[in-house]
């Protein structure tokens, strides 16, 4: 019998090892000890402890997490309001000493988040390193609460403070530092190279972004509000994976921040999700909502899934793939006009509800017919501009189909188009039909 | 198999609503499969022509009054359709999931909803129309009749409705099967419907206590929606013996007599393959009949019912005999028992076998092989028939063979169902408008109904 690939799912992300990629993020399913031994025994790969910062500890509102469904899909995206850790710091560091006296091997990641002074950083660094973490994440990204402190976002908000703060760890800490960068900024390669010039070993993110989660129509009060007023909090879930791929890939492909470590986050509910982060170059990812919504017991699909797609795709280690998919990730200036799809309906698997002809007739470019008679659509192959549409909102898998159309046509990108004095474009432009 | 008890709780079980109401939650399914097709296949099953997906994606956003106006704009007995509805051969059955081999999107249910937050607020979601001084006379409170009389109304002319019976809702009120709908929904239907100002005479048959004539005079125009009349005799010999009941009267009193008793019909003989037949069958197993044999002069897969029903007779516990046709009804002072002749068929013509016969020993007979046409109100108006007896109307306007009188529903159709009667009604209501206030535009707020007919 043939033997079976063996498959290392251990992950080096800027030094911290752990098992597998999967570790909780910062966030209430890391708030105490018993909840990460819980989670480690079932088979976490690593914990970003819920942010320490300074005693006195904080002290949190009652209604603190929002969300929206949709459809029956509960918690598509999540909101919360709650701060850093509410425990006092001898009681988390001490905590954070059991864990690692009893899982040795999983990566302990504290967060940290402390006024922007050098004194206040160098204390809480000085006090974390006797607790055996096995690295730091400096939290420059809450959104809510923390940042009409001065910590938290505000900081990441500003590249001077995101390296100096860096500094100032970096001058104490004798384990590796993660930044965590927050996704409320214009540009996130900015202060993604002011961290590294800061010393950071990597950067992990992101954090949750600036969110107000509705009005309840009836009473007019904003949702998941304290009584009747609400604060913006943070939104992560599922709806924010796109953000935090797109963010993550743009510090990978940054020539300032090339190959710098990265732990992605961002709405990762499943193995797929996490293997999309490491496509573009994460390589460990963390997880929140999925945990807060499902429980630790996650972690079972998520290191199977894993496994089984690494042997499917004969990758033996997380190296073989991190960053895979990066660089092709590009700015549009460099996409090939010259690449042709059309959409291809299967009359076989079509079930009639012409949602890809309102789609396409309503919504965008009118290149689907009716026909008499018939309930299958028609795409006139020469007008369809490739755009998806149909695809996307056809409800049966692979009935609609986006098959790339042979041209002959030599590549040309935007940036040689308009270097040619816009000369050179081919495809030539489609007529539009008129409204009759 | 349904227990067989006759007292008074297992009676209310055994009739109680077989489809219940659909949570907040399976609703929120149900309208999140809806696909909103284009030009949507249910809405053209839909005889009134119901904007199914609109409906649905007004439920997904949490407006279920929205909803209920969506469907009782289109169709004013939406609250009773979502019961009686036959919807596997309907919009249910219309739904693109068929294709798919996938369950179809539960619309009855998703309507019901909507129909039931209309009646909890109740609050009809249109008016009346400016009140004009044309006044129409509507014959026969039943589906067709209500639904032109609701039309009429919005339209601004004045409603009288007149009823022989004492309850208005005709097959509503006193024929569905119980546990497709109690006659409770069926007057709370109409109590909320009659809000808009009709005048409804109960008690008072046209033609036997009020003259056409007299209507013809006091009114601008008639509508005439009697239904169908009592059902066919069976023509042989015995079936005037006692323990000999048609369908009709049947169901009506155990809707009636609900958990008090019916004379008891211990083995009961249900006569006819429509789905009369299945609710008569059905409901004297649920009434406590230990055997019920339904008999049928030809073979299963020309049983006129459908196949859900005959699926529920099977799933009760009746007898399907299918090829056997009653000769005789025998018995000293009352039903005993029936004979049947053997039937076949040979090139689509139905023989019976003279030397093959048998009988069944039973309590009771039903019959249900069809009623008979209304003739005697079309008669007394002197309105053409067809030759199969329904009245010969105008397929755009309903109107009759005589001016100012309009019919609809089964005495018009032959015999269908509730949504085929409102539908006629909605027609007919515009026919009428159109002809007494010719090149008028309608009232406001009376365009998308119109816009479905």
């Amino acid at each position: 019998m043939k033997r079976r690939l063996a498959v290392d799912l251990s992950s080096d992300c800027a030094g911290i090892k752990s098992p597998n990629p999967f570790w909780l993020a910062s966030g209430p399913p890391t708030n105490s000890g018993e909840q990460v031994m819980r989670a480690f025994e079932r088979g976490w790969g690593g914990a970003v402890w819920k942010t320490l910062g300074q005693d006195p500890p904080v002290v949190n509102v009652t209604s603190r997490y929002g969300a929206i469904d949709l459809g029956t899909s509960k918690i598509a995206g999540l909101n919360n309001i709650e701060l850093i850790t509410d425990r006092p710091l001898s009681v988390n560091l001490k905590e954070i000493s059991q864990v690692k006296k009893r899982f040795p091997k999983r990566a302990v990641i504290a967060s940290l988040m402390v006024p922007c002074e050098r004194k206040a950083w160098h204390d809480i660094v000085r006090k974390v390193s006797d607790s055996g973490s096995d690295g730091l994440e400096l939290n420059f990204g809450c959104p809510h609460g923390m940042s009409e402190r001065g910590m938290g976002a505000a900081v990441g908000q500003v590249p001077e403070y995101v390296k100096m703060v860096t500094e100032f760890v970096k001058e104490k800490s004798s384990v590796p530092v993660l930044v965590k960068l927050t996704p409320n900024i214009t540009d996130v390669r900015v202060p993604a190279r002011a961290a590294r010039a800061g010393g950071a070993d990597g950067l992990s993110l992101i954090n949750t972004i600036n969110s107000l989660m509705g009005v309840d129509v009836e009473t007019m009060i904003p949702k998941f509000a304290v009584g009747e007023k609400a604060a913006h909090g943070g939104y992560c879930g599922p709806a924010v994976k796109p953000i935090a791929l797109n963010m993550l890939s743009s510090i990978a492909n940054d020539p300032e921040t090339l190959g710098v470590p990265l732990s992605g986050i961002g709405g990762i509910s499943n193995w797929s999700d996490a293997v999309e982060f490491m496509l573009l170059g994460a390589s460990s990812v963390q997880l929140c909502t999925a945990v807060m919504h499902h429980g630790f017991r996650i972690i079972d699909d998520l290191n199977a899934g894993l496994e089984g797609w690494m042997r499917r795709k004969n990758f033996s280690a997380l190296t073989d793939f991190v960053g895979r998919a990066a660089a092709r990730v590009v700015e549009w200036k460099r996409l090939d006009l010259h690449h042709k799809t059309a959409a291809v309906i299967d009359p076989a698997k079509c079930i009639g509800c012409e949602v890809c002809f309102v789609a396409c007739n309503d919504g965008a470019h009118q290149c689907i017919d009716l026909r008499p008679g018939s309930r299958v659509p028609r795409v006139r192959a020469r007008d369809c501009v490739g755009c998806n549409l149909c695809a996307l909102v056809c409800p049966v898998d692979g009935c609609i189909s986006m098959k790339t159309v042979e041209t002959g046509l030599k590549p040309l990108t935007w940036e040689q188009y308009a270097a040619a004095g816009m000369k050179g474009y081919r495809l030539g432009r489609r007529k539009r039909r008129h409204a009759s | 198999m349904m227990a067989s008890s006759t007292g008074r709780s297992a009676w209310r079980d055994n009739l109680a609503e077989l489809k219940k109401p659909l949570s907040p939650e399976a609703v929120r399914l149900e309208a999140s499969r809806c696909l909103y097709c284009h030009d949507a296949p249910c809405i053209q099953a839909c005889p009134t022509s119901i904007d199914v997906p609109r409906f649905i994606r007004q439920l997904a956003s949490f407006d279920p009054l929205g909803a209920g106006k969506t469907i009782l704009e289109a169709n004013p007995l939406g609250h009773s359709c979502a019961r009686v509805c036959p919807v596997p051969v309907l919009c249910e059955g219309a739904c693109v999931y068929a294709a798919w081999n996938d369950e179809p999107v539960r619309i009855a249910g998703l309507q019901r909803y909507a129909t039931d937050a209309v009646h909890s607020a109740d609050a009809l979601p249109f008016d009346p129309g400016p009140e004009s001084d044309l006044r129409v006379a509507v014959v026969g409170a039943g589906p067709a009749g209500v639904s032109c009389a609701t039309y009429l109304r919005r339209l601004g002319f004045a409603v009288t409705i007149f009823e022989k019976r004492r309850l208005p809702g005709g097959l509503n009120t006193f024929g569905v099967a119980e546990y497709k709908m109690d006659r409770r929904t069926s007057l709370e239907e109409l109590r909320l419907l009659f809000r808009l100002g009709c005048s409804v005479v109960t008690n008072r048959e046209v033609g036997r206590d009020l003259a056409p004539k007299k209507l013809l005079r006091d009114f601008d125009a008639v509508f005439l929606g009697p239904g169908l009349a009592g059902t066919r005799d069976l023509g042989i010999l015995g079936e005037d013996l006692p323990g000999v009941v048609d369908a009709i009267s049947f169901i009506e009193r155990v809707k009636a007599r609900r958990g008090r008793g019916l004379p008891s019909g211990e083995r009961v003989v249900v006569v006819g393959g429509g789905n009369t037949a299945i609710d008569a069958a059905t409901q004297s197993v649920r009434t406590g009949a230990k055997r019920v044999i339904l008999a049928y002069r030809r073979g299963l897969a020309d049983m006129p019912a459908y196949d859900f029903e005959v699926a529920l007779a099977k799933t009760d516990g009746v007898t399907l005999l299918m090829n056997a046709v009653p000769k005789r009804v025998l018995g000293l002072r009352k039903a005993e028992s029936v004979e049947f002749a053997r039937t076949s068929t040979k090139a689509g013509r139905l023989i019976e076998s003279s030397t093959e016969l048998f009988t069944l020993p039973c309590d009771r007979v039903i019959k249900a092989i069809g009623q008979r046409k209304e003739n005697a109100l079309p008669r007394a108006f002197g309105v053409a028939l067809n030759g199969d007896g329904t009245i010969k109307t105008d397929p755009d306007t309903l109107r009759t063979s005589r001016r100012g009188v309009y019919a609809g529903g089964d005495a018009v159709n032959g015999g269908k169902e509730v949504v085929n009667a409102a539908a006629d009604g909605k027609r007919a209501a515009w026919g009428i408008h159109r002809a007494l206030r010719p090149g008028v535009p309608p009232p406001p707020d009376n365009e998308y109904w119109i816009s479905t007919l």
